[in-house]
């Protein structure tokens, strides 16, 4: 019998497990789960939905299990993103969605924010950065509009049990060097696909010492490593930040039992995060990664602070704490666009947003902006440092645009030098 | 099965890490897949736009489709025509969407063998497709279970529940 309940599982296994009803699942076998949550957005969502969803005559199984967020067309800048926006406002009073946040932030920062994920649950999102609910121990990943469709109409999707390649830092990071270095540097050594579409799991003393934002960061570029899931057990920081936020008890209780087995079989990787130095990816693939020292004759003009990856609250005082009291380089232009309102909110009430203005910082929407590349990108011929996720060729402009990845102390050490730079030495 | 074979496709050939902004850039998002058809690939392969016929393939080097889960870099290759994409690799997110489009991608571990613009078929035995290249050199792929060939047997996911659709 392979369905012992004592069987040692891990994290995905026992998120999967739950999911499809079973008390246990093996790795490799293709299994149907029960959707606890999905979510899309303005591109992904009512869009392409809204035909396909009209011509089976079909309608969303469970309007309460669904989050629809506007971030990649907001604010409009041309009449076509003004009209998708209009069809997502206008599908969502006809189907009466309960659950709409318009722009307010960005889908994988504004989801959480309201308290939509907890530990334990199996959830998908309209966009490939969805691993990033994976933080909070759910098991979250991106699909297709037209796999939304199947979800949407049966409240189920079908997932092959990943294996879980353990990703396990000790030490302790240094101070000036974040999240984003550890996963800039994860994919630099195992490159875009590098996760073969399984399961990533974070673990050991560095990753239990990060803070939720700083967790998500991890988990949400899991995408870059090609994993369906970067996945983080939940702990006391996980229910405490919960609770924080407001989630009732009774959707926390239990919450302790999502995590890998002490037996489970895993492929394990060690890295000490206490030698991590910060990490820059190179144009065009966040792959191409190496330490920021081998990047101090990198002349960038735009500094960009942005994304569900890297415009945080937390990034915005990291930046902030590099640009105290001083104003960035002649020629470099500092742009921030905080991934959420309330995040912008909370860095307001806290002087950050006004430390960044007087540094010279521009501070753009709350949307996904020039990370996504469907609306305002970059001028020909720029080179960027950016705290976002992807540089591929053509993506936040036209080809002749060189993005350089690195975390929001990196851009703004860099902005304030006028060359890609190492905060550690600003803030020693 | 012999439906899902077919004969002397061209090749094009692309490398490894093709990503989802070169098949389906973002600045064309807002459009259908008509406007996306005509700057597909165009950062990467600036002839394949205007010179992609009905029946050609896609011959990659590993990772296609890595990136975005935008589904239309999986659905601009069905509206330009390409009967298969063959690559070593994918990224599992585009394997899906393009699973779900109805668009069959070919997991070949000898694809790089495949050469620019030669004519090339796939036939199937059971559920593992092979390459046959234009030397008659046989090329075998990763099988491919059913549910997903009932996809591309029925050009996706929706028509596929259309036909499901109780009456």
């Amino acid at each position: 019998m392979m369905t012992s309940p004592s069987r040692p599982q891990t994290l995905a296994q026992k998120l999967i497990a739950r999911a499809a009803g079973r008390s246990h699942v093996a790795v490799g076998e293709v299994v149907t789960c029960h959707v606890d949550l999905a979510m899309f957005h303005d591109s992904s969502g009512p869009r392409r939905l809204k035909p396909m969803l009209d011509e089976l005559g079909a309608e969303i199984w469970d309007k309460n299990k669904v989050v629809l967020v506007l971030d990649h067309y907001v604010p409009a800048q041309d009449a076509d993103a003004k009209q998708i926006v209009q069809i997502a406002r206008d599908t969502a009073k006809q189907w009466q969605l309960p659950h709409v946040i318009d722009s307010e932030g960005i889908c994988h920062v504004v989801l959480p924010e309201r308290g939509h994920l907890k530990p334990g649950m199996f959830c998908v999102g309209g966009d490939s950065h969805s691993p990033t609910g994976g933080a909070f121990g759910c098991y979250m990943f991106g699909i297709g509009a037209t796999e939304m469709l199947g979800v949407c109409v049966t409240g189920q999707i079908w997932v092959q049990v990943p294996r879980t390649l353990r990703m396990h830092w000790s030490g302790r990071l240094q101070h000036g060097v974040s999240a984003k270095d550890m996963m800039l540097h994860m994919v630099g050594r195992f490159g875009m696909n590098g996760g073969q579409y399984q399961a990533v799991e974070f673990a050991g003393p560095a990753v239990r010492a990060l803070s939720m934002a700083e967790r998500m960061t991890l988990s949400n570029m899991s995408a870059e490593m090609g994993a369906q899931a970067g996945l983080i057990a939940a702990d006391e920081t996980t229910l405490q930040h919960l609770r924080g936020i407001g989630v009732a008890p009774e959707h926390l209780a239990g919450a302790e039992q999502w995590f890998t087995d002490e037996e489970a079989e895993c492929e394990q990787q060690d890295f000490d995060a206490s030698t991590l130095s910060p990490q820059v990816a190179a144009p065009h693939s966040p792959a191409n990664t190496r330490d920021v020292s081998e990047f101090a004759d990198v002349v960038p003009n735009i500094a960009y602070i942005g994304a569900c990856t890297g415009a945080k609250l937390e990034d915005l005082r990291a930046a902030a704490s590099v640009l105290k009291g001083q104003r960035v380089a002649a020629g470099v232009q500092l742009m921030v666009a905080p991934a959420s309102a309330r995040e912008q909110a909370h860095a307001t009430q806290e002087g950050v947003m006004q430390t960044l203005l007087d540094a010279g910082a521009t501070v753009l929407p709350n949307s996904c902006g020039a990370c996504a590349g469907y609306g305002a990108t970059f001028p020909e011929g720029s080179t960027v440092i950016s705290t976002t996720a992807r540089n591929f060729k053509g993506r936040m402009g036209p080809a002749s645009v060189n993005v350089y990845l690195a975390s929001p102390f990196t851009v703004a050490a860099s902005a304030l030098r006028g060359r890609i730079s190492d905060a550690r030495e600003v803030l020693a | 099965m012999t439906s899902r074979a077919f004969d002397n496709a061209r090749v094009w050939r692309l490398g490894a890490d093709v990503d989802t902004d070169a098949l389906a850039p973002g600045a064309y998002m807002k459009h259908g897949l008509e406007v996306i058809g005509w700057h597909c690939l165009e950062a990467v392969r600036s002839d394949f736009a205007s010179g992609v016929r009905e029946g050609d393939v896609i011959v990659a080097g590993a990772n296609f489709g890595i990136g975005s889960s935008r589904e239309q870099a999986a659905g601009v290759l069905r509206h330009l025509g390409l009967a298969a994409v063959i690559a070593p690799s994918y990224s599992g997110l585009y394997f899906r969407n393009a699973f779900n489009l109805g668009l069959l991608l070919l997991t070949c571990p000898e694809a790089d063998k495949i050469e620019e613009g030669e004519r090339m078929g796939v036939t199937f035995e059971g559920d593992t497709p092979l390459v046959i290249r234009a030397n008659g050199q046989r090329l075998a792929c990763a099988p491919i279970p059913e549910f997903l060939m009932d996809m591309v047997d029925a050009g996706g996911l929706l028509p596929l529940l259309k036909q499901r659709k109780p009456a």
